[in-house]
């Protein structure tokens, strides 16, 4: 039986600020959805409060992975459930290796079950399949012997988080800008790899200003986020567009939203200029 | 503030435990002076800028006692006694040697190792001259002098010229019986061009035995002379440390000093290394992690006496529950000290809103062509790191230490034996509540 993803009138606050304003969104497994909008348009917010970010404050709304309530799961549970963020900023982890890392994430994602202390998976198999994971990514092996995300590039940041999409096979994945800040060969390393990666059983949401991302995995939706909602949804095609043509057009279909978000990074411009004017 | 008057260690007392000792004149006579000048020392204030953070107001010296027999060793907890194969071993248990082994080959380059009472005897000309008369001295404060006039077992590792040790000594000081008083002291030369490896640890044969350690810790390295000296504290909760500790490096000389500090209710340590001739260089490495009711306190000088010596000192520590940890830091520059390189560093993490890390750096630089930085942060758990972890399926706690173990992971690596390395990340562990 395929899974279901179900976002329903979520309304999100960062600090007493609402962000999201009711946001209904289903993703099954084996579809591709495209998530487009301008900067500052909720897009993060919506992939952090789905991976359940304590600093994102769900004010109103349901998320549901089939009948299991994600709600009431703190951010590990989620992870077991199945969920996954590669994050547009990576948290470096000093002194952690990689294997090291990662293999506590794989025992606990594969056994949800599993308790701290608990067995890992055993070493040779483990080393075996992550080596052929970063084979086939194009990841030096050594890689896994460094600490996550210490010293690294952008571009090699990016490739750790669909190292770790690959290792840990979720039902969902959410990649929050995965393709901004990788060289072009990088870009279709990554393409190519969630490609392999996101069959039948993987419902993908894709956060994306580029379109190569989307020409190697092409949406079954895309979406448009514009002051904390999606106001539309169409194809591929709609992406297409609205690469090609910015954000315009769908500020003039929908000028309500167009107000709030510009209200939204007024006031956001304000905030930030108090401190520096005091 | 500090006080250390006791019945347990008057005049009186004092004679009856020269009376059972057995000892040679000078060291008597050693004794004797030592205990004058503490008996003078508990009448003058501690040095306020060292002891004023410690609060050991709980410290009752009057409940520990040197006991008189040696109790039969009921297995204590080691970390490291059977992890490998030493080229010697010695275990002292509430101040009683118990063990001395060293390998015969070892013993026929001229090598010492051993129990200090028997081997200060023995082999006087060659021990005497060092003996609390250049690294700790006993006039230093009133723990130093409580113990130079105290002290009882304790290690000796001696190297001659030119001989090199290829595999550790170990040594294991156990408290056992409730109540009881160590004043064990270690004592390491290293003549000119000599290498050893020294891994020590305190420890407890249980958990509920109270205890009070006043130690003393001579590191003396010659020149050209290699030493790796390790001090693993790991005393059960309810003993109080105070200790003296102290390396000179000669010219060209190398001390890579790492300390554990895992146990004892309070404990505090002044620490120093001096570099006392031209190209004379020390790393110390601490790892501290302190939980529930646990007070460690560390006085830290890195004295470069001469030009062209090096010293690098990084601590890390750890803090949960209700723990407090000191670190009180300071690089010292004497005019002549030209083209000095000093570093020291000391983080603390923070594991609990109730812990309290104090971490104190200084500088005191008299000479003027000289590179010395130094550093200190302590911070909480960073929420976006355990926020990541989690979202791939770490539970809070394996991420918060996944992150502890991290943290340290940055003294481990710049510890070349593998056999310290981990048993300090399996202490660690241990102290997690997680592995065996
Ligand atoms: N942790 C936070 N603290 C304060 N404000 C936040 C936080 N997270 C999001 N916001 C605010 O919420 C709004 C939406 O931000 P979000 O990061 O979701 O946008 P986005 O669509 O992902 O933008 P971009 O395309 O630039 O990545 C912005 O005004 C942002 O400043
Ligand atoms: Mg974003």
């Amino acid at each position: 039986m395929s899974s279901i993803l179900k976002v329903k009138d979520l309304h999100v606050s960062v600090e007493e600020t609402p962000i999201l304003r009711g946001v209904d969104l289903e993703i099954k497994q084996g579809e591709i959805h495209a998530l487009m909008g301008p900067n500052g348009s909720g897009k993060s917010t919506l992939a952090y409060a789905l991976a359940g970010h304590p600093k994102y404050e769900i004010t109103k709304g349901s998320i549901h992975i089939d009948d299991v309530d994600i709600l009431e799961l703190d951010p590990s549970g989620r992870a077991r459930q199945g969920l996954f963020l590669a994050f547009q900023y990576p948290v470096t982890i000093p002194g952690v290796k990689v294997a090291d890392f990662l293999r506590h994430a794989v025992s606990n994602i594969r056994n949800p079950e599993r308790k701290e202390g608990e067995g890992l998976i055993p070493m040779r198999e483990y080393r075996k399949e992550l080596r052929s994971r970063m084979e086939e990514l194009g990841m030096d092996p050594e890689f896994a012997r460094r600490y996550l995300n210490e010293g690294f590039s952008g571009g090699e940041k990016k490739r750790m988080e669909i190292l770790q999409l690959a290792m840990l096979q979720p039902r969902f994945a959410l990649l929050d800008e995965t393709d901004s800040g990788l060289d072009s060969d990088a870009v279709r390393v990554v393409s190519e790899g969630l490609n392999r990666l996101a069959g039948s059983e993987m419902g993908v949401l894709i956060i994306t200003h580029h379109e190569r991302l989307l020409e190697f995995n092409k949406p079954h939706f895309t979406h448009v986020m514009l002051g904390g909602r999606i106001v539309e949804t169409g194809d591929a095609a709609l992406a297409h567009e609205l690469h090609a043509n910015g954000y315009a057009s769908v500020r003039e279909r929908h000028p309500q939203a167009a107000q709030e978000q510009q209200q939204a990074d007024q006031s956001k411009v304000e905030n930030q200029e108090v401190p520096s004017g005091a | 503030m500090v006080t250390a008057t006791s019945d347990s260690y008057t005049r009186e007392a004092f004679e009856t435990f020269l009376a059972g000792r057995d000892e040679p004149d000078w060291m008597t006579d050693q004794r004797r002076q030592a205990f004058e000048a503490y008996r003078g020392l508990l009448e003058t204030p501690l040095d306020l800028e060292e002891y004023k953070r410690v609060d050991a107001r709980t410290f009752r010296p009057s409940r520990y006692h040197l006991q008189e027999k040696s109790a039969d060793e009921t297995g204590v907890d080691t970390l490291m006694q059977h992890r490998a194969e030493y080229a010697g071993q010695v275990t002292h248990v509430d101040g009683h040697t118990k063990n001395v082994s060293l390998d015969l080959e070892m013993a026929e380059k001229g090598v010492l190792f051993g129990d200090l009472a028997t081997m200060l005897r023995d082999h006087e000309d060659k021990l005497r001259p060092y003996f609390m008369t250049r690294a700790v001295l006993p006039d230093a404060d009133r723990f130093s002098a409580w113990h130079a006039a105290f002290w009882t077992g304790g290690a000796v590792l001696y190297v001659p010229r030119n001989v090199a040790l290829d595999r550790p000594l170990h040594s294991l000081i156990a408290l056992q019986t409730d109540g009881a008083a160590d004043f064990s002291h270690t004592l390491v030369i290293l003549e000119d061009g000599a290498e050893a490896t020294l891994l020590e640890e305190t420890a407890s044969a249980n958990n509920d035995a109270t205890g009070m350690h006043v130690g003393a810790v001579e590191l003396l390295v010659g020149r050209n002379a290699r030493l790796r000296y390790v001090q693993l504290q790991n005393w059960n909760h309810k003993v109080y440390h105070f200790a003296h500790q102290c390396g000179r490096v000669g010219g060209n000389g190398s001390l890579q000093w790492t300390v554990g500090g895992l146990g004892s209710r309070l404990a505090h340590i002044h620490q120093d290394v001096m570099l006392d001739e031209r190209g004379a260089e020390a790393q110390v490495n601490g790892v501290t992690f302190t939980i529930e009711r646990q007070v460690l306190s560390y006085y830290t000088k890195q004295a470069h006496n001469a030009e062209d010596t090096t010293s690098d000192l990084l601590y890390k520590e750890v803090l949960r529950d209700d723990s407090r940890c000191i670190w009180r830091g300071m690089i010292r520059v004497e005019p002549e000290a030209q083209k000095t390189d000093g570093y020291q560093r000391s983080d603390a993490l923070m594991l609990s809103s109730t812990c309290r890390a104090d971490s104190i750096p200084g500088l005191e630089i008299e000479a003027d062509d000289v590179r010395c930085t130094h550093g200190a942060t302590g911070g909480r758990v960073d929420e976006e790191q355990l926020f990541y972890c989690m979202c791939r399926g770490l539970s809070r706690f394996e991420a918060m230490h996944v992150i502890v173990e991290g943290f340290f992971q940055q003294v481990f690596d710049r510890i070349p034996t593998e056999l310290v390395r981990e048993t300090l990340s399996q202490a660690v562990e241990r102290k997690l509540g997680i592995g065996d």
